[in-house]
This record gives C-alpha cells, structure tokens and sequence, in this order.
C-alpha cells in the first residue's frame, strides 16, 4: 500500500463503516427535525440566516463525504462545483427570470455533467495526485469567472446580485424564514435520497472501490463507471447547495468561492466524521460558528485561536463526530442489557 | 527565438525557488508519508526568525545558522507534541491538523512581525549573473545552494547508517522496528530536517518575493506541484520539477494569449495534470506495485 494513495484514499480513515452505522437511529433523526422545524420561530432573522447557511454549508459536506468517505476518492475542487452551481442559479434567475426553486435542479443537472466529466480525467489519479488534480480546479474556478468574453453573464469581478424570494400563497412569514424552510425541505429530501443511494447497489459498489480497488473489480464492479458516478453525484448535491447558498446570501462574486471555501468543507468532514452523513451537519456547524468565536476571543490572533479549537477537537475525538455517536450508541446498548438482566 | 531562451531562463530562476521548497516537501514526505500543509508557514517562521536575530546585530551566516539549528529543534518538537499523539489517528485527520498549524504560524507571525513587507538581506549580492538581465547573481547562488542540498541529502540517505535508518522507517514502519529502528524518533528527525531545510528555502526565497506572513503561500503551492510532478519518492525528481514548473509557468504567461498573472497557475496545474495523466506516478517517482 502506498503511503501516497493511503493519504487521501483515506483506507485508513473510513475502514469498512457498515451501512447501519452511517446514518442515525429512527428515534434520534425526528428529535433532531423537530428541533429544526421549530427553532426558527423563537430566534431573531439573523440566527435564521446563520442556520440556513448551516444546513447549506451541511450540504455541501455531505456531498463531500458520499465522495470520500463513500468512495474514497479526495477532492478539494468541491469549491468549483459549489460557484458553478451558485452561478447556474443567479444567471438564470436574473438574466432569464427563472423561478429559483426551478434552479436548483438545473444546477443539479449541470453540476453533474460537470462533475461526471471532471472525474474522467481524475479516474487516472489517485491520493495525493488526485488531490493536487481537484486542488487546480478550485484555483481556477475564480479565474475563469472572471474572464472576459464571461463578463455579461457573470458581472466579472463584480459578481450579480440575486434578489430574495417572498414567501409564497400569501404566508404572513419573513423572507429569511421561508427561505429556511425551503431549504430543509430540500436538504431532507437529499439526504434520504443520499442515505438511500448509500445503501443501493451503486452505494456498495462506491464502498467496495473505497475498501479495495482491485478487489471490487474483480467482482465485477465496473471501477471507472462508479468513480465518475461518485463525482458526479457529489458534484451535483454541492452544486444545489451552491444554488441555496447564492439565493440565501443574495450574491454571487467569484472570491466567495476560492480553495478556502473548499478547505472549510473539508475540515467539516473530518470534525463530522468521514463517512458519517449526520456528521457532516455537525462539521458545518463547526466551519461557521467557530471561526466567529475565535474572532470574538482575540481579533488579532484570530487564526491561532480556530488552529488550537481544531487541534483540540481532533485529540479529543480523532474520528469526529462519529467517535462521540457511536460511544453514546455503545452506552445505551449496555444499560439496556444490564436492565434486562444476563440473558447468556 | 531570443524571447523563447530569454524566457527559459527567467523560468530557471523562478524555477529555483519553487525546486528549493519542493525538494523540503519531499523530505518530509520521505519521512512521515504525509504532504505537510504547513510547511510553507514553518519556512516563513524560521525567516522571520533570522531576520529577527540580523535586527539585533547578528551577522548573516551566524543568523543563518543559529535559525537552522532552532528550526531543526522547533521541527522536532512540533512533532513531539503536536503530531505525535496523532500517530494513530486517520490520515484524513492529520491533514485537518497540518491545516490547523497552519493557522496557528500564520497567525502568529502576523501578530509578532506584523503584516507589512519587510527587505531581506541576500548573501550574494542582487548584480546581473555573467551579464545576463535576466539571472541575477542572487538567483545563481540559490540554485547552486538548492543543487548542494540535493547532493548532500542524497549521501545522507544513500551512504549513512541513520539515512538508511530513516529510510526504512518510512517505507516500512513494522520490519523497520522488528530491526531495532527507532521509527517513532526517526520521524521525528524526519520533521527536524525538512524544518530546516524549508528555513534555508525560506531564507533564499525572501529576498525575492519580500518578507511577510504570506509569503510562502503561492510558493507552497508550486512548491507541492512541483514534487508531485517530480514523484514524491524522489528528491532529484523535486529538484527537476521545480525548475519544469517554474519554466511552464513563464512560458503560459508568454505564449498563451489571454492568460495574465491571473491565469499563471491554473494553467501551470494543468500541464502538470496531464503529464501526470500519463505518468501517474510523476516524472521520477518509483511505481509503486499495490498488493490485493
């Protein structure tokens, strides 16, 4: 095993999760959207915004984490496919005056194609090149927004502005809490349909290519088809997240998608846990509040203060998130049996 | 025709820099099998550092040496007591922490130095090199410093008993320490040298780009593809793919129309992509045959 395939492959990181262990319990997941669908009415707009963006940057983490911790190729252009999807949304909502709920699978679909397309060429790469591969595309995504004979659509330097939908059928709600709830609705959508693609056939296949390559293709996966499948799959949901990210910031400029962003969503995955879709929402809460808390410590060492909170998450719990669910998982599991009694 | 040398050229001088921080990527790659994000940021602290001790009157080599020393150690207990403890974690999570030290430098540098650009001095004066515009004597003297290097740690690793040790430890840690090898200490050194060796890039690069917290970032960045483009295995091949890059990079700029300082990168990226699309492996780096 190369140490180089190893660092990004990451075989190490996600060793052979099982399918169950993925996802949360019934029981747990209708706390937590009860909780999400009624936060909004007790707290400010701003808070609104600041939990939309949470469930939008969870987004784009989870797709991140279909990509790695499913099928174990590394990616740090999830950038690029984030402003190709932003851009998608605020070209045609202000330059065709298209409803922008009818966006948000156009730059789905687009992002797809765009996403199928770049994992060709990737199929080639693995670990540390695949990442160096990903890493240009995201460093070229804003010089091309801004090129030249683009300017009339994309505004250039400039970006567009994307105006904030109303509440529909006459609802007494404000624009930022529509706006919340439309984007849970569709981020639920997605992630059932993730949980379930992850459990589906191309879900095995995606993790049999993590787990071992050659091995898969000896059992007839067909390697190359579910690699790009993947990109293309987790290209799509970071370009929808991308389109709810445009709409519910309002603007589009192509220095909010740089490799930083493509570097939060990556730290995201590992607080939240590789391979563990909850995780990714956990990892997104992360990536917006606690840089924010380490401005408000200290404004001037501001970066040293979220470098040391990242460095003690990652003692604390190595494997994220998860680390914590999965002993929570173990305690409960033995109350239970001490409840009952020894049964053998 | 005279614009195609003249551009080669500049491409070897920049080429420099970028092969001098490849060739410490690679060290480090050699002896922890990670890239280190924040190498660039550990070049930068060690530069401050000498640029520090010249303020209070040391001279240049002294300065230079003291910072290799202090590097060489700061290296060392970087890994001792931030690493280490993360030896058993996932590699994924090893990369979160690289990104947090990077962080951490960064920011502190910019707290104790400050963000304005600050002149670094250069030991082998700024005239023309054998009359040509377009090396300087400075530029020559770091690509002779780079190709010393390279020669001194391929002996280092080729013909000494503890490169050979390092060696092993890296490629394969469990029969390194059923032979008696220290593995965990031998890494240890790993990021004492390559914290060293990225000083000594740092400080031949500051005189060029200028002193500040972030300098090294674009440099970093070449730096990274730079190695990779040579094989990662192959400090020679680091060197190679320094100077290549650096070449691709001015010539995009030159003949490509449309492509300004902006469009530099990507377009150095993706030549490197192909060519590695080609060879997976990089230019030098040793293929490497998976087990099922």
């Amino acid at each position: 095993m190369s140490a180089a395939e190893e660092v990004v492959e990451g075989h190490q990181a996600v060793e052979a999760v099982p399918k169950r262990a993925m996802t949360l319990g019934m029981g747990t997941s209708l706390v937590v959207l009860a909780a999400l669908i009624i936060a909004p009415v007790f707290v400010k707009n701003f808070i609104i915004f600041q939990m939309t963006m949470l469930l939008i940057y969870g987004l784009a983490v989870l797709a991140l984490n279909i990509l790695t911790g499913g099928s174990g190729q590394f990616s740090l252009g999830q950038s690029a496919f984030y402003a190709v999807g932003a851009y998608t949304t605020a070209v045609l909502m202000e330059h065709f005056n298209v409803n922008y709920a009818l966006t948000l699978p156009i730059a789905g679909v687009v992002c797809f194609g765009f996403g199928f397309l770049f994992g060709q060429p990737a199929l080639r790469l693995s670990g540390v090149y695949l990442a160096l591969a990903t890493f240009a595309l995201a460093t070229a995504m804003p010089q091309l927004l801004k090129l030249n004979f683009l300017e009339h659509w994309t505004g250039g330097v400039q970006g567009l502005v994307v105006t904030k939908p109303d509440a529909p059928f006459g609802l007494k709600m404000s624009q930022d809490m529509w706006l919340y709830y439309f984007t849970l609705v569709v981020v639920i959508g997605i992630y059932i349909l993730a949980v379930n693609l992850l459990r589906s056939r191309s879900g095995r296949a995606f993790m049999a290519i993590r787990d071992n390559e050659i091995a898969a293709s000896a059992m007839g996966v067909d390697v190359a088809l579910y690699k790009t499948l993947a990109f293309g799959v987790s290209a799509a949901i970071t370009g929808v997240a991308g389109s709810l990210g445009a709409i519910a910031v309002q603007f589009v400029a192509p220095d909010s998608y740089t490799i930083t962003l493509a570097i939060s969503l990556f730290l995201g995955m590992v607080v939240g846990g590789v391979g563990w879709l909850p995780g990714s929402f956990v990892g997104a809460t992360f990536i917006i509040f606690v840089p924010n808390m380490a401005e408000s410590i200290s404004k001037g060492l501001s970066g040293a203060v979220f470098g040391v909170l990242l460095f003690l998450v990652i003692y604390l719990v190595p494997h994220g998130a998860r680390q914590i669910a999965l002993h929570v998982k173990r305690k409960s599991w033995q109350r239970k049996n001490d409840q009952d009694g020894p049964t053998g | 025709m005279e614009l195609f040398t003249n551009q080669v050229l500049a491409g070897i001088a920049t080429g420099a820099i970028y092969a001098c921080m490849a060739l410490a990527v690679v060290m480090i790659y050699q002896a922890i099998d990670h890239l280190n994000f924040a190498q660039g940021e550990m070049a930068m602290f060690s530069t401050f550092i000498s640029w520090q001790l010249m303020q209070w009157g040391v001279p240049y080599w002294g300065a230079f040496v003291i910072t290799l020393v202090l590097a060489f150690i700061g290296g060392i207990a970087i890994e001792r007591i931030l690493f280490k403890p993360l030896a058993k974690a996932p590699v994924l999570t090893n990369v979160a922490g690289f990104i947090a030290l990077f962080a951490i430098i960064n920011s502190s540098a910019g707290l104790i130095w400050d963000f304005t650009i600050k002149q670094y001095p250069t030991p082998f004066g700024s005239a023309p090199f054998l009359g040509s515009q377009l090396i300087s004597t400075h530029q020559a003297g770091m690509i002779g410093v780079t190709l010393l290097l390279l020669l001194g740690l391929y002996f280092f690793f080729q013909y000494t008993l503890i490169g050979l040790a390092m060696r092993a430890a890296a490629s394969v840690p469990e029969s390194a320490r059923l032979v008696g090898i220290n593995t965990s200490w031998m890494i240890a050194l790993g990021w004492g040298m390559a914290t060293a060796i990225g000083a000594i890039a740092g400080m031949l690069i500051a005189p060029v780009v200028f002193l500040e917290p972030n300098m090294m970032g674009g440099v970093l960045i070449y730096g990274f593809a730079a190695a990779v483009l040579g094989g990662l295995t192959s400090p020679f091949g680091a060197v190679v793919g320094g100077f290549l890059v650096g070449i691709f990079e001015n010539l995009a700029g030159t003949y490509i129309p449309g492509v300004g300082n902006e469009l530099k990168l990507p377009i150095a990226l993706a030549l490197i992509i192909s060519v590695l699309v080609v060879k997976p492996a990089g230019l030098f780096g040793r293929h490497i045959v998976k087990r099922v």
